[in-house]
């Protein structure tokens, strides 16, 4: 086992980490505040990318693109949540799956019709395509570091608006007690939709800085959505410290497991047995930390309510 | 009066459907409602749990996954009678119903429905890592099952003998309902804690009604690896857990006939809108008007559709 593998894979699980972090972070609040269960959450992460795909194609330039992709989500996710989604916070969480579950279909096939079947590609902004060297020698795609410091900056950022500003701390009490805060005065329903249209930017960020090394596809959405109910779950439902330590566990150990057990088992058993059981026991691995968390720590690692 | 007659009137139908189609000379239909019946079955085993014992469980494709490559596997293997594979894969999903319950019910609410959810997940990656078995591409059955003596390719025959046992389970499951049992799994659901004050052993009740439930998905999992003579990981996939949820909520959860009705109505909208030249070239998006018609479901019928065909409130 060399230790520039390590090392790089190691960056690669952080990267997805910080992305996956991005997603649990809305889920969580979304969750956590107004104790609703969000399936469509993977879709605004796919209709960011699709945005994305399409400004860059318009504007030319990533950067550029970029801001007009999050706002143009933003405004989706909170035209969804004035129109729809604010009818079924008082409905149980079964209707919110079957409502939420019929938002996935309408807006993979919207997307389907809008922008056709074909995935779409979208490249890397000039200027990151290529390697860089990082200190000791290891090559390493410099759009990649490019994501790690996105996600990092906008963790931060997220961090001091949920702990030093008035808006963080009313997302913290709807987030522990949302009766209490309406009995103190909150204007929870402008509260909620401010949520949500931040919880969709931030789906948009990850869709977009994820495109160039993920295909823009239909269905995107779905996949992850579920890695990311599996962070806020192992994090706790509603803390946003919770998503972000939650959210580096399972990018860390999925990537870590694909790059390792197969390295492992290698050792043990023959190396095709080793090539087919490698990549699915590292995709149950998340799985068994999960289960293992909510056995010992039914509530998650960092319970938002008190 | 009424009910009695409702009730042999969906009988009659079920019966002389297959008929009236061989006389129209539309032997597709027998075969799609064959489907209907085996996701009638899977979807009444969920609302066992989801219904009436207010489990929400996410994962319910792995049982019925697991009974499907169960036939899959042991057809595989060179064993097709239908004496050995069903009863091993209703024995297989009721096992792991009973480990995946016993841990699971240690957590409630939201948890509860995110650890089945993850325990799905695992089979799901399991059985895709079972190269030997198809991995990602599946199996593919040679035949159906045999052991009747009559030939189960007979689409006449198989309809019948789908339409036989789900009717069995449909009434073995009326029976349970209206058992001592189904009244304290009733009561759990209602408040839990009273049921424990009373004096029930509130989480065996609770586990012995998830282990019927798997058990029964498998059994309708060995139905759809036989109807469609293949068995693939999607059978055991997160979204198939949703659809089966999507069915008993959009039929009625804890109405008896919620299951059957939800998975009719489900399968049908679809057939409808995907084959039908209803929709010109707009058929390829038949997802569209399912999920416009499942908003509007949750917006205008609360109860789900036998909820809102029923005057008694649930």
């Amino acid at each position: 086992m060399s230790g520039i593998l390590l090392l790089e894979q190691s960056l690669n699980g952080l990267q997805f980490g910080l992305m996956l972090f991005l997603l649990a972070a809305g889920l969580t609040l979304v969750f956590g505040i107004m104790d609703m269960i969000n399936l469509a959450h993977g879709s605004l992460y796919m209709i960011g990318a699709y945005f994305m795909a399409s400004f860059v194609q318009a504007t030319g330039s990533f950067w550029l693109a970029l801001p007009l992709a999050l706002a143009a989500t933003a405004l989706v996710g909170a035209a969804l949540e004035i129109t729809l989604l604010r009818k079924l916070y008082e409905r149980d969480h079964l209707t919110q799956v079957l409502a939420t579950f019929a938002i996935i279909l309408i807006a993979n096939e919207l997307v389907r019709i809008i922008w056709g079947s074909q995935s779409l590609m979208l490249n890397a902004p000039a200027g990151l395509t290529g390697p860089v060297t990082l200190p000791g020698g290891v090559q390493y795609a410099s759009y990649r570091l490019a994501i790690i410091g996105v996600g990092a900056a906008v963790a931060v950022a997220l961090y001091l608006l949920v702990t030093r500003t008035k808006v963080g701390m009313l997302v913290r009490a709807g987030a522990s007690n949302r009766e209490m805060a309406i009995a103190m005065g909150v204007n929870i329903r402008r509260l909620f939709t401010i949520v949500f249209a931040l919880g969709a930017a931030l789906c948009a960020l990850a869709g977009a800085m994820l495109g160039p090394i993920l295909a823009v596809q239909v269905g995107m959405g779905e996949n992850i959505l579920i890695l990311a109910f599996v962070v806020i779950v192992i994090g706790g439902i509603g803390s946003i410290r919770g998503a972000f330590v939650g959210a580096l566990l399972v990018g860390l150990v999925d990537t870590m497991g694909r790059a390792l057990l197969p390295i492992g088992f290698a050792q043990v058993f023959s190396p095709q047995a080793a090539s087919n059981l490698g990549p699915s026991l590292s995709s149950i691995l998340i799985y068994v930390l999960m289960a293992a968390v909510l056995f010992f720590r039914p509530q998650g690692l960092f319970p938002a309510r008190g | 009066m009424n009910k009695v007659l409702t009730r042999v009137l969906i009988i009659g139908i079920a019966i002389a459907f297959p008929l009236a189609m061989h006389a129209l000379d539309q032997q597709f239909y027998t075969s799609f409602a064959t489907r209907i019946l085996i996701y009638a079955m899977a979807a009444a085993s969920l609302n066992l749990v989801l219904g009436y014992g207010g489990m929400v469980s996410f994962g319910h494709a792995a049982f019925f996954g697991a009974g499907a490559y169960l036939v899959g596997i042991l057809a595989a293997e060179g064993i097709t009678s239908l004496w050995i594979a069903w009863p091993m894969a209703v024995a297989v999903a009721a096992l792991a119903a009973l480990v995946i319950g016993a841990i699971s019910l240690r957590t409630r609410g939201v948890y509860f429905i995110m650890i089945t959810l993850a325990f799905a997940q695992m089979i799901y990656y399991i059985f895709v890592s079972l190269k030997a078995y198809g991995g990602d591409d599946g199996l593919s059955l040679a035949s159906r099952s045999t052991g009747l003596g009559v030939s189960l390719a007979n689409d006449f025959v198989w309809y019948y003998l789908v339409l036989v046992l789900l009717m069995i389970v449909l009434y073995l499951l009326h029976r349970l309902l209206r058992s001592r049992f189904g009244r304290v799994i009733e009561a759990i659901r209602e408040n839990e804690t009273r049921a424990t004050a009373i004096g029930y052993p509130v989480y065996r009740y609770k586990l012995l009604c998830f282990v019927i439930s798997g058990a029964i998905a498998g059994l309708a999992g060995a139905l759809i690896a036989n109807q469609t003579s293949y068995v693939g990981p999607a059978l055991l996939h997160w979204v198939q857990s949703g659809t089966l949820m999507v069915m008993v909520i959009l039929g009625g959860v804890g109405r008896f006939w919620g299951g059957p009705v939800g998975a009719g109505v489900l399968l049908a909208l679809e057939e409808l809108f995907s084959g039908s030249p209803l929709l010109g070239p707009y058929s390829l998006h038949w997802q569209l008007p399912v999920g416009v018609i499942l908003l509007a479901v949750v917006l205008f019928a609360p109860q789900g559709i036998s909820g809102a065909f029923s005057k008694k409130p649930q």
